[in-house]
């Protein structure tokens, strides 16, 4: 039987066997693991059931840990269980993975793995996470392929029911799990085949029973729990064996046969490597090379890994062998080398001799791993001395570990190579997708796709890899020399390098919107050259006009895809197109016929605009390509960011990176992107100075300055300024501003402008203009404007909404989405306390816009004073803030302490300092200048008192604790931690941007959700309400509460940070935060959130404790009763019209319930603003 | 004495000349239902719009597109993929297929449409779903100061010729009176192919909000003053196309029917005053009808039908302009 060939990425591989065997499925949201837990819920969903013809129960848990505890559960019980995750949440899963195969309970943990956060956090792939699990007992089986990854999850399904060990299944983050490759699908036979029904009995009948009372997990004392201990090993002892059963099963029934350890290579080979993973492709490539040219070297893959046999082992390498490397994908410090080379060199020694074993590290981080990387190995292995506990792929200068890579490497020429450069959400990566599956499933060719991200979230890049050839494609690295190379966004053009990566006579597809004629003359001159040097074949299209004219918008893919076929040849033309639009109609199907039309139009129309451009003999151009960051930026921006932006960050050094993940703040300034198409212009004839649109731009880049007239003096000619018009900065004057080249183009500020002409209504004070029209212009204002000096904060409102966007914001540029709806509240914290404040901030969107390089977006005021921010964690935020306001309270202690101490040699101002009102700005500047004086003081004294005092005069200042992150963090992964740091009597500030789904993964519900939304892992609508954050924190009657929206009542937010902020005590502020989750246009963002006022849906309110002691009652809404039914307001929103159009009766019925949640909770709220909450004592007179 | 108020519209055979016009009341089978009861004779469900489709299926596919992809994290769109977005006519056909399955009395489909072409083929969907008759909504606000009526007038034509050459049941086609000669543009209708003519649509009309300073359209229900157009018009075509004719607009009374049947109209179609007081009072509009050709013992509405058109009625000229100079002088005399 032919086996069906499928396109898939290694998440789809091996969650296809894992829903198909599994009856019980917990799971949680992690990077890159997340899409097996969305597959398996929408498979679910759709009622696709498992082979024994049951739906598998998908549920979503709080974290990690819960699904590890609620698949524990589910297998005590007697359910087939699985679970999916990576990196942090494996470490969360490990508890209870002790528990689990202690109890030797069948089970398949599927593991996309990805790094652990060190020094910093990784998203991207190696072993750190699994190798932290290898001790728990679960059997470890790896893969290092799409196909393994399909392969090896039925072998560990198949194997733990057989031995009764539980599996951790693995394959690498992103390189595998995000891959898109052709594989031989397992068919539901072969998955029935097997799986033996007699040990799925076998589980049931050990399962917890009352019909058959048993009982686990006992305490055991030193006499027996040894004992029991060892009374497992012979299920560890037959467990190779078992695995390898299982895997000559799968070769009987697929003829795809797997060993424990794959040896590939010379027969007699001299020199091995031992790897496992996806490397192991790359290491593939180089042996073939190798022997080819008569080398004695193999490659031995490693499949189960734990229990590691060490008999297997042995005997899977030649006889001949006489050096061996092993590479490990992850870092031990400390160790005396990497867990797997230990496992070898272990091997080795209990079998008495062996060869030569060295280790190394290599692919940190998803760090690329090439052939030309693995030669160098094995060239280090043929060395007299060869380097151990070495390095490769990077460049180790300071302990120089690392191992030089001289090796060139070609790829194989029978194999196309495509390169696309696009934009985030321009439909480049989807387009690519279907274009490996047109080549995949239309031709007998073999094809890959391979994705590649920088940081942004908004105008981010995307660098698709794509791979086309007539064998299996093993090249499990980036594309280095590519044949064909698109541009897919005529802007990159003078920003990055895209020809670099063009082969010699490579086809180079140009999106532009300049004509064959005339495209040269656009050209930067090294782009020039290089088509020239490299006889490029130049080809252009105005996809933007072929797509425009198709109505298709600006999405350009389907017309660049179109281009791609004829250019590339692959399939012949009248094919390609048959099979593009076949992908159109599975693609866009269910959307509607207008959506097939237009994209049928599109691809009927691109040829003919596609035209080959007559490259000229020279070059004539004298542009040059942007720098990454400006020539006057400091060193270490220069040297080190600046690598990164400018995509060469694999070239730094070790000695270039900080050791410890410290970075300088106030980055984001030198990074100008540029992206934004339109920019706000301001028309001082109609500003009325409400400071609106400072305050809503998600990206601090329309500003607003009050200064004096005087302050004009040298202002560039379109300069625009004047008088403020009221009492509060009478005789100032004031500008808005545009910082052109930061701004994202999302024209929130313009939405939320109340001003509007009298004569012409769609002009407003603030208006999206072209920014090529205005850019020259609008630079030269923006440095004009940023020389004028701040207003002084101390003669200014800072809790009003005026007041606050005088001051300069410390978070600026930052790369959220345009339109983002959480970046204005950091903003505006970071107006009102940044000088003094540290932020620890849970992992999500927020501590990627926060904190992913190359730059940040924290920044500093004119004393280089600004916030000082961390991330720890996802789940351990508000405990990791409370450390810091324990540390901070302590310091602040022993400061007043030797202070008073030392008050007879520091004299009057020792009292003061310990004295001061610092309750607002003029009380903190006097405060700081007190400080001043007090180290000058202590320079001249000689005490160990005033030197430990010297190093703790900053707590003397008040600093200002914040605790920042989403949802996902407060409502579901933190709120253990969370409720315990409210629950206690210390200062810190929580900020909770509620997205209401977990944003930074993609959107998958969490407790914040609201009923009848759809989000992922609720695509059926939520069918339960929202859990009311704010009335359990309110519940402790100590903490301040606010819930807050922007869009709704700007002044109630500002009055909420300031009474937060000054609350002696904890205070959470939960901020309604717009995402593109919400399916709204971003630019009416804070539209959005009156109406969600408006409605109800997110009542405005304060709860502040301080209110109580006054005799008054705490709570204060600040919302008027809802005038608008939830329906009207849900309408507008995608995440609840997409319910109304899929399910309608679903629909009404939760929108029903929806509308008693908001009725219920109002008319609860309504009746807490007359709560008293203390009992006032009866007079005595009464009382007898 | 008993009278016989059925009629004949689109040749369908109905009770009595009340149908329910389209609204949100005949979008949902228990307010179908509820008419049906209250003595409705047909119901026109709501029109299906061609802009609706369109903007309905990009708007999910936009949804999608824009979420893809936006970082490595969230690789996919941000809203997870349905079943089924129900952004085609399923929706429509299914409520139409219901309103059938429950109802005995003539269910009548709606279009609501401009451009002729790919979507007139929603016409024979709703056939196969099992309508009686389709209503075909033509509107269009004439913006393009380079086109001419006579061009905007023959996209009409051809409009109408393509629906009907697509169905085999009967079309009625409801239109604006904003036409430079309405009577012969209904002939012209006539000829491409209308059974009837439905007189008038009426649609949303731009306001503007005074807080905000933004043009809100809206929908304004008709009050009995809206009667005298269809009313004249009615008049002036009876007898003179060969179509049943369907008054609309200001339909809120027994006697707003009999003027409008005496004037020549088959059948009356009744909105606003149906959402303004619910199914139920189309009872009372349908007894004060029938109370009203009752007491003046006519034996059949039939009977009076078209008796006041411009061809019966003894003051011919009173349906014209005459009309309109004298109604200025009676105003103005009574004061």
């Amino acid at each position: 039987m032919t086996a069906q060939h499928i396109m898939v990425d290694g998440n789809e591989a091996a969650t296809r066997v894992a829903h198909s065997v599994s009856e019980v499925i917990a799971i949680y949201p992690i990077t890159p693991a997340s899409p097996m837990g969305e597959l398996a819920d929408s498979w679910s969903q759709v009622g696709k059931p498992n082979i024994w013809g049951v739906i598998p129960d998908v549920t979503e848990m709080q974290s990690e840990g819960g699904a590890a505890g609620a698949v524990h559960g589910a297998l005590q019980a007697g359910a087939l269980c699985t679970t999916f995750t990576a990196s942090q949440g494996l470490l969360l899963m490990i508890p209870n993975m002790y528990k689990i195969a202690g109890e030797l309970t069948p089970t398949v943990i599927h593991v996309a793995a990805r790094t652990l956060a060190t020094h910093a956090l990784s998203i991207f792939g190696d072993h750190s996470d699994v190798m932290s699990a290898r001790q728990t007992g679960f059997a470890l089986l790896a893969s290092s392929s799409v196909q393994e990854a399909q392969d090896m999850a039925m072998v560990a399904h198949a194997a733990t029911l057989r031995s009764r060990v539980p599996f951790l299944h693995f394959f690498d983050g992103f390189r595998t799990s995000h891959e898109v490759s052709k594989i031989e699908a397992i068919s539901e036979e072969t998955i029935r085949a097997m799986i033996d029904d007699n040990l799925i009995a076998d589980h049931r009948i050990r399962a917890l029973n009352p019909n058959d009372p048993k009982l686990r997990g006992t305490a055991q004392n030193p006499d027996v729990f040894f004992q029991a201990r060892e009374a497992s090993n012979v299920y560890y002892n037959a467990l190779p064996g078992i695995v390898q059963v299982e895997m000559d099963k799968l070769a009987e029934l697929t003829g795809r046969q797997y060993r424990l350890f794959d040896y590939h290579g010379a027969p007699d080979a001299e020199r091995v490597v031992v790897m496992m993973g996806s490397g192991v492709g790359a290491a593939t490539e180089a042996v073939d090379y190798l022997t080819a040219a008569g080398e004695k070297v193999g490659l031995l893959t490693v499949h189960l890994y734990r229990p590691f046999s060490i008999d297997h082992f042995v005997a899977a390498l030649p006889e001949t062998v006489k050096s061996v490397g092993v590479l490990d994908r992850t870092k031990e410090p400390g160790a005396t080398g990497e867990p797997l080379y230990l496992d070898a060199v272990a091997a080795f020694a209990e079998k008495g001799g062996g060869p030569r074993v060295i280790g190394g590290r290599y692919g940190l981080s998803s760090k690329e791993f090439d052939p030309a990387m693995a030669m160098t190995v094995f060239d280090e292995l043929a060395k007299e001395e060869p380097k151990n506990h070495f390095t490769v792929g990077i460049t180790d200068d300071v302990t120089h570990l690392s191992l030089p890579v001289e090796r060139e490497w070609t790829e194989p020429k029978e194999v196309v190579q495509a390169v696309f450069f696009g934009l985030g959400a321009d439909g480049t990566v989807g387009a690519n997708k279907n274009s490996v599956k047109i080549i995949g499933e239309n031709t007998d060719m073999f094809s890959q796709a391979h994705f590649v991200y920088d940081s942004k979230k908004s105008g981010a890049m995307t660098v698709s890899h794509l791979r086309f050839g007539p064998n299996k494609i093993h090249s499990t690295y980036e594309i280095q020399q590519a044949n064909f190379v698109a541009c897919h966004q005529f802007n990159f053009m003078e920003k990055v390098d895209v020809l670099d990566i063009a082969a010699e006579g490579a086809t180079f597809l140009l999106n532009s919107p300049y004509g064959p004629d005339e495209v040269w003359d656009h050209l930067t001159a090294d782009t020039q050259q290089q088509i020239l040097d490299k006889k490029l074949k130049f080809y252009v299209v105005d996809a933007v006009a072929v797509a425009q004219a198709a109505g298709l918008g600006g999405r350009v893919n389907t017309v660049l895809q179109t281009c791609f076929f004829a250019l590339a040849g692959v399939l012949p033309q009248d094919e390609a197109i048959a099979a593009i639009k076949n992908g159109i109609k599975k693609a866009y199907g269910k959307r509607g016929q207008v959506v097939i039309d237009r994209n049928f139009a599109a691809v009927d129309s691109s040829l003919a605009a596609l035209a080959e451009v007559t490259v000229p003999a020279e070059v004539s151009s004298t542009m040059e390509l942007i720098p990454p960051v400006p020539a006057d930026a400091p060193d270490f921006v220069q040297r080190v960011i600046g690598m990164i932006a400018a995509r060469k960050g694999d070239l730094l050094p070790v000695s270039a990176l900080p050791v410890d993940g410290t970075f300088p703040t106030a980055t984001t300034q030198y990074e100008k992107r540029s992206i934004a198409l339109e920019v706000p212009v301001w028309d001082p004839e109609i500003c009325i100075d409400c400071a609106r649109c400072a305050l809503v731009c998600p990206h601090a880049a329309i500003r607003l300055k009050v200064y004096d007239p005087a302050e004009l003096d040298g202002a560039p000619d379109a300069f625009q300024s004047k008088p403020w018009k009221g009492r509060d900065f009478a005789g100032m004057n004031t500008t808005i501003q545009v910082a052109p080249e930061d701004c994202t183009g999302c024209a929130v500020c313009v939405n939320v402008c109340p001003a509007k002409s009298k004569e012409e209504v769609k002009h407003k004070a603030i208006n999206m203009v072209p920014k090529m029209d205005v850019l020259e212009e609008e630079k030269a204002n923006f440095d004009f404007f940023l020389s004028i000096p701040d207003y002084d904060r101390t003669k200014v409102k800072t809790e009003t909404v005026k007041g606050s966007q005088v001051l300069k914001p410390l978070f600026e540029y930052s790369g959220s989405c345009a339109g983002c709806g959480e970046t204005p509240y950091v903003k505006l914290m970071s107006q009102m306390f940044g000088d003094r404040m540290i932020i620890a901030n849970a992992t999500g969107c927020s501590s990627i816009y926060g904190g992913n390089l190359p730059t940040t977006p924290y920044t500093v005021d004119e004393d280089g004073r600004g916030p000082s921010w961390s991330n720890s964690l996802f789940e351990d935020n508000a405990e990791f803030g409370f450390g810091m306001r324990l540390a901070v309270d302590q310091q602040t202690e022993m400061a007043r302490g030797l202070l008073t101490e030392l008050a007879p040699q520091v004299g009057g101002l020792a009292g003061e300092i310990l004295d001061a009102d610092q309750s607002n700005e003029e009380g903190l500047a006097k405060q700081r200048d007190r400080v001043a004086e007090l180290k000058r003081i202590l320079a001249t004294m000689d005490s160990p008192e005033a030197k430990r005092l010297d190093t703790l005069t900053d707590y003397l200042v008040k600093m200002s604790i914040w605790i920042l992150g989403g949802d996902g963090w407060a409502y579901d992964i933190g709120f253990g931690g969370l409720d315990h740091v409210l629950a206690s009597d210390r200062n810190v500030n929580i900020l909770v941007m509620d997205t209401e789904v977990y944003s930074n993964t993609g959107g998958q519900a969490s407790k914040s959700t609201p009923r009848a939304a759809v989000a992922k892992f609720a695509s059926g609508g939520k069918p339960t309400g929202k859990k009311d954050l704010g009335m359990i924190a309110m519940s402790y009657g100590h903490v301040y509460v606010a819930q807050v929206s922007m869009g709704a009542n700007m002044t109630q937010v500002a009055k909420a940070f300031a009474e937060a902020e000054a609350h002696d005590g904890p205070s959470i502020i939960i901020a309604f935060s717009p995402c593109i989750a919400h399916g709204i246009d971003m630019a009416t963002m804070m539209a959005h959130q009156k109406e969600a006022a408006d409605s109800g849906y997110w009542p405005l309110y304060r709860f502040n404790p301080g209110e109580e002691a006054e005799g008054r009652p705490a709570m204060k809404l600040d919302s008027r009763a809802p005038k608008m039914s939830f329906r009207e307001f849900a309408k507008s929103e995608g995440r609840f019209a997409m319910l109304a159009r899929a399910n309608p009766e679903h629909y009404e019925e939760l929108m029903d319930q929806a509308q008693d949640d908001i009725d219920n909770r109002w008319h609860l709220y309504e009746q807490m603003i007359h709560v008293e909450r203390t009992a006032e004592l009866a007079d005595e007179e009464e009382e007898v | 004495m008993t009278v016989d108020i059925t009629t004949k519209y689109l040749g369908l055979d109905l009770a009595n000349p009340l149908v329910a016009s389209a609204s949100p009341l005949t979008g949902k089978l228990d307010t179908l239902i509820q008419l049906e009861e209250a003595g409705a004779a047909a119901v026109v469900l709501p029109s299906l719009f061609e802009e609706q489709i369109e903007h309905d299926s990009w708007a999910v596919h936009d949804l999608y597109e824009y979420t893809s992809a936006i970082s490595p994290e969230a690789f996919g769109a941000y809203v997870p993929e349905m079943d089924s977005y129900n952004t085609g006519p399923d929706h429509y056909l299914e409520t139409l297929a219901k309103a059938k399955d429950n109802l005995t009395i003539p269910v009548i489909a709606s279009l609501n449409g401009m451009s002729p072409g790919g979507w007139t083929k929603y016409a024979k969907t709703m056939q196969e779903a099992g309508a009686d008759a389709l209503e075909l909504n033509v509107y269009r606000v004439a913006t393009d100061i380079n086109m001419i009526g006579s061009e905007i007038e023959q996209t009409y034509i051809d409009l109408v010729s393509d629906v009907k050459a697509s169905i085999d049941i009967p079309l009625a086609v409801k239109i604006s009176p904003y036409f430079s000669s309405l009577a012969s543009m209904c002939r012209r209708l006539v000829e491409a192919g209308a059974d009837g003519l439905v007189l008038f649509n009426r649609f949303y009309q731009p306001d503007i909000n005074l807080d905000e300073l933004k043009v809100k359209p809206d929908v304004v229900l008709s009050s009995p003053v809206n009667l005298r157009l269809p009313l004249r018009w009615t008049a002036i075509l009876r007898g003179r196309v060969d179509a049943s004719i369907a008054a609309s607009s200001g339909v809120h009374t027994g006697e707003d029917v009999v003027k409008l049947l005496l004037a020549g109209a088959d059948v009356t179609q009744m909105t606003s005053a149906l959402l303004k007081y619910g199914p139920s009072h189309l009872a009372t509009v349908l007894f004060e009808m029938e109370s009203w050709f009752s007491e003046r013992e006519y034996t059949s509405i039939e009977q009076g039908k078209g008796s006041l058109s411009q061809a019966s009625a003894g003051d011919p000229e009173g349906f014209e302009r005459t009309n309109y100079m004298r109604s200025l002088v009676t105003y103005s005399s009574r004061y």
